[in-house]
């Protein structure tokens, strides 16, 4: 499609500039996706994001793409950059080593335009596992004031409690590419980080709801769901502690 | 059922399989390959009941885990509630048709019929 020459940073002497390939789909009345070409200026410093609003800014606004923090926090700009799922705003450009950078819609989400896709599954399944600490008593009546937890407690689930649901990790499972009602590895690492809380109460309900057809056991190893992850966690591993529960291994 | 008892017999006759298989094999390696697939030495170890009431074991195991896998195939490839029901209750039937006319030959074989 449309090729087009970037001006920004043109006052700089060390930019580089590479191909930003990005795919352009209106599912309202786009028969397939289609690869819009834009040559973009970079630094060192420059992230995917930065270089996909530069496009906005200096090409074409109409590129559909969901941000907000721009530092790897709210889980917004995930999308398949070079192939790998990743988020736009902490992916730089010259960590991809590659003259062109193609960005895509994450995997196994539907679009709703371009690069913006739906997350209402992934919400519906988060929320579907509970992920909130259960027990009757609250700190706010009971003598106590905190719960308190020791380092090791903390330890056992505190990888988990930094995902940001930006759903990478859902992008790359292959059992979600054809399973469309699996609940996928983000729910599952969240329904590990709550069970093995110390504070929380809730580990049989929560066992229960991903015993399903459609549950947990539709996990097949794949791992691709840790190799992606940007925040460090590790659902493959939370899924596997978690069957450990169900099969009897931890208590 | 609940999946994740449907799980464990999944992995427990995969274990057992294995096992089993084993004994099997290095039951055949008492023989070279071309004499025990020999008619009278196939029929032998029909009659023999240890042996047969392995075979027939081999035969469960393998139906169920097998099956069981197919199922879990086919309801990860394509998703609907009348689909899925019909691909359990299928996968049930010729789990249980592969066993019974499996469980014909070895029986038949074991008291003399043919
Ligand atoms: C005795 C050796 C065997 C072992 C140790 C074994 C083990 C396993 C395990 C652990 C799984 C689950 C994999 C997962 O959830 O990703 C599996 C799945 C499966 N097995 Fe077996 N199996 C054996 C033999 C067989 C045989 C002989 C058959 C065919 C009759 C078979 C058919 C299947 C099928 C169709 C699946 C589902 C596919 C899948 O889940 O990846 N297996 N097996
Ligand atoms: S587990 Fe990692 S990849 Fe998955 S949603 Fe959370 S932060 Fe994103
Ligand atoms: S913009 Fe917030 S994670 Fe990228």
């Amino acid at each position: 499609m449309a090729q087009v020459s970037s001006t920004s940073n043109e006052q700089s002497s060390t930019a580089k500039s590479i191909t930003l390939k990005i795919s352009r789909y209106n599912p309202e009345h786009d028969e397939s996706s289609q690869f819009m070409e834009f040559n973009v200026k970079y630094e060192k410093w420059t992230t995917v994001l930065e270089a996909i609003l530069d496009v906005k800014k200096h090409f074409d606004h109409s590129v559909a793409v969901r941000y907000s923090c721009r530092q790897a926090t709210c889980g917004s700009c995930g999308m398949i950059i070079n192939g790998k799922p990743r988020l736009a705003c902490f992916t730089k450009i010259s960590e991809l080593d590659s003259d062109v950078v193609t960005v895509e819609p994450m995997n196994n989400f539907p679009v709703i335009r371009d690069l913006a896709v739906k997350f209402e599954k992934l919400f519906d399944s988060h929320q579907k596992i509970k992920p909130y600490l259960i027990r009757d008593d609250t700190e706010l009546v009971s003598d106590e004031k905190e719960f308190l937890q020791t380092p090791e407690e903390v330890e056992q689930y505190i990888q988990f409690a930094n995902c940001i649901k930006c759903g990478l990790c859902n992008s790359a499972c292959p059992t979600m590419a054809t399973d469309s009602s699996f609940v996928g590895p983000q729910a599952l690492a969240q329904a590990y980080r709550y069970v093995a809380d110390s504070r929380d109460k809730g580990k049989d309900s929560r066992l229960k709801i991903i015993d399903d057809s459609h549950g947990i056991w539709r996990c097949h190893f794949a791992g691709s769901c840790s190799q992606v992850c940007p925040k460090g966690v590790d659902p493959a591993m939370g899924i596997q502690l978690l069957r450990g529960y169900m099969l009897g291994f931890r208590s | 059922m609940r999946e994740s008892t449907i799980m464990k017999i999944h992995y427990g006759t995969a274990l057992a399989a294995v096992a089993l298989v084993a004994v099997h094999i290095l039951m055949r390696l008492t023989q070279n390959f071309a004499e025990s697939l020999e008619y009278e030495s196939v029929l032998a170890n029909y009659k023999f009941i240890p042996y047969a009431i392995m075979l027939e074991l081999i035969l469960i195991l393998l139906a169920v885990h097998g099956f069981n896998g197919l199922r879990v195939i086919l309801i990860e490839l394509k998703q609907g509630r009348i689909y899925e029901k019909a691909v359990s209750y299928g996968c049930l039937a010729a789990m249980i048709g592969l066993i019974a006319y499996g469980s014909r030959t070895i029986i038949m074989t074991n008291m003399g019929l043919v």
